[in-house]
């Protein structure tokens, strides 16, 4: 399984903003391999949480653990099968720990994005 | 001539003045932009008025020829596409409307559909041609309603221009005629508030801006920043201060600073509070008010240069 996490600058912590993020950990359960990526929407002018949730559909995640993830970014990652769970605490690994042992409830709640201002 | 009635606040007194003005004038053209709150037409009232959809172009797939290349989603800056399970998917919302997915896309699978996003009134008062653009709830940008209202009300200007010249000529006194020095009628452009996209669309193509200011601290921070706006793109302007009660000294200084032109001070009055509140225009029941507004349309074609 894949998952994907939004990660802060420091590299460790959940970043509070899911579509810009700096960067995303990637996660292989099976192969323990971890990378951390950038994410190429961190900067983007507008449909920043868009950009970010296709971007973790492409790395092929399962699933994503974040504290808050906007309507129009949780469409997309639901048409791409990514189960959103809600992140405990702000360590990433503690977090991942605790996914792994059905610790972690599904992210239920969707904020209204700030898409569409033109 | 385009005559543009804006503020930086909402409240501040831009329907007022731009309706007073539009009915003094007559034989004119008034044009509502503030699409997401029309308030014009309250007082207006306008007759015989017709409807005209506004719709912007979304794109529309084709998954027969879709290669799934990418191409359109990789373009799109505004990221409202995406490549899920194959599948291109839109996010009308964030659309632009731009078209560039269909440009970019080497197998011609994207092609262009109508969405509404709201729709243009025309109808008269008197004399005077009303053009009321209204953006359907919740949609988030005014800006394609508003480009369909200027456009309609510039076409009835155009008309009436033609019109005139195909008839009268013995008309040339009239208070409209005589503001009108480009032979079109006087188009009264009443702006929605503030200084972002939706009011730089709506001055565009206006010869010149009537500022409309309250004289407090909050209502000469906003009147600053729309005049930067309308300075930036080359208006000249004029200032109208309104609900006066004593001169607010900073808007006075900067106004002679600047050099722009004070054309018009409203009292703070409760008589006109309540006619509003009743939806009349005092232009047509206050013989004050109306000369004072005849004496602001003669400034407009002079003074604003």
């Amino acid at each position: 399984m894949i998952i994907a996490v939004p990660l802060d600058e420091n590299k460790l912590d959940i970043c509070p903003s899911f579509g810009r993020a700096p960067y995303f950990l990637i996660r292989n359960t099976e192969s323990g391999q971890t990378d951390i990526l950038e994410n190429p929407a961190a900067q983007a002018e507008g449909g920043a949480g868009l950009q970010a949730a296709q971007f973790v559909a492409d790395q092929n995640a399962q699933a994503l653990i974040t504290f808050r993830c906007g309507e129009n970014a949780a469409e997309v990652l639901k048409a791409a099968d990514v189960v959103i769970y809600k992140a405990e605490g702000s360590d990433a690994e503690t977090n991942l720990a605790a996914q792994k042992e059905g610790k972690l409830a599904e992210l239920t709640h969707f904020h209204a994005g700030f898409h569409g201002i033109r | 001539m385009k005559v543009a009635v804006l503020s930086g606040k909402g409240g501040a007194g831009k329907t007022m003045v731009a309706v007073n003005l539009a009915v003094t004038a007559g034989n004119a053209v008034y044009i509502d932009c503030d699409v997401e709150e029309p308030n014009g037409r309250l007082f207006l009232k306008p007759e015989h008025v017709t409807e005209t959809p506004v719709c912007t172009r979304l794109p529309k797939f084709d998954g027969d020829r879709c290669s799934g290349c990418r191409a359109c989603v990789d373009f799109c800056r505004f990221h409202a596409l995406v490549y899920i399970k194959g599948v291109p998917k839109l996010f009308a919302d964030v659309c632009h409307s731009c078209g560039g997915c269909m440009l970019v896309c080497p197998e011609q699978a994207i092609s262009e559909m109508d969405s509404p996003v709201g729709h243009i009134e025309q109808g008269h008062h008197g004399p005077l041609q009303v053009i009321t653009g209204v953006l359907n709830t919740g949609e988030a940008s005014g800006v394609p309603v508003i480009h369909s209202a200027l456009k309609a009300g510039f076409a009835a200007a155009q008309t009436a221009t033609l019109s005139a010249e195909g008839s009268a000529v013995d008309d040339v006194t009239s208070s409209a005629e005589g503001s009108a020095t480009d032979g079109f009628p006087l188009t009264i452009i009443d702006c929605p508030p503030g200084s972002a996209c939706s009011v730089m669309e709506s001055i565009a193509d206006a010869d010149c801006c009537l500022l409309v200011a309250e004289p407090t601290a909050f209502g000469f921070h906003n009147f600053r920043m729309v005049w930067e706006l309308a300075t930036l793109l080359g208006k000249p302007c004029g200032v109208i201060i309104n609900k006066m009660d004593a001169p607010f000294e900073p808007l006075e200084s900067f106004c002679r600073e600047q050099k722009l032109p004070v054309l018009m001070r409203i009292s703070f009055s409760q008589k006109l509070a309540r006619l509003a509140a009743e939806g009349g225009i005092p232009v047509e029941s206050d013989p004050e008010f109306a000369a004072d507004f005849a004496e602001l349309l003669e400034k407009i074609g002079g003074v604003i240069q």
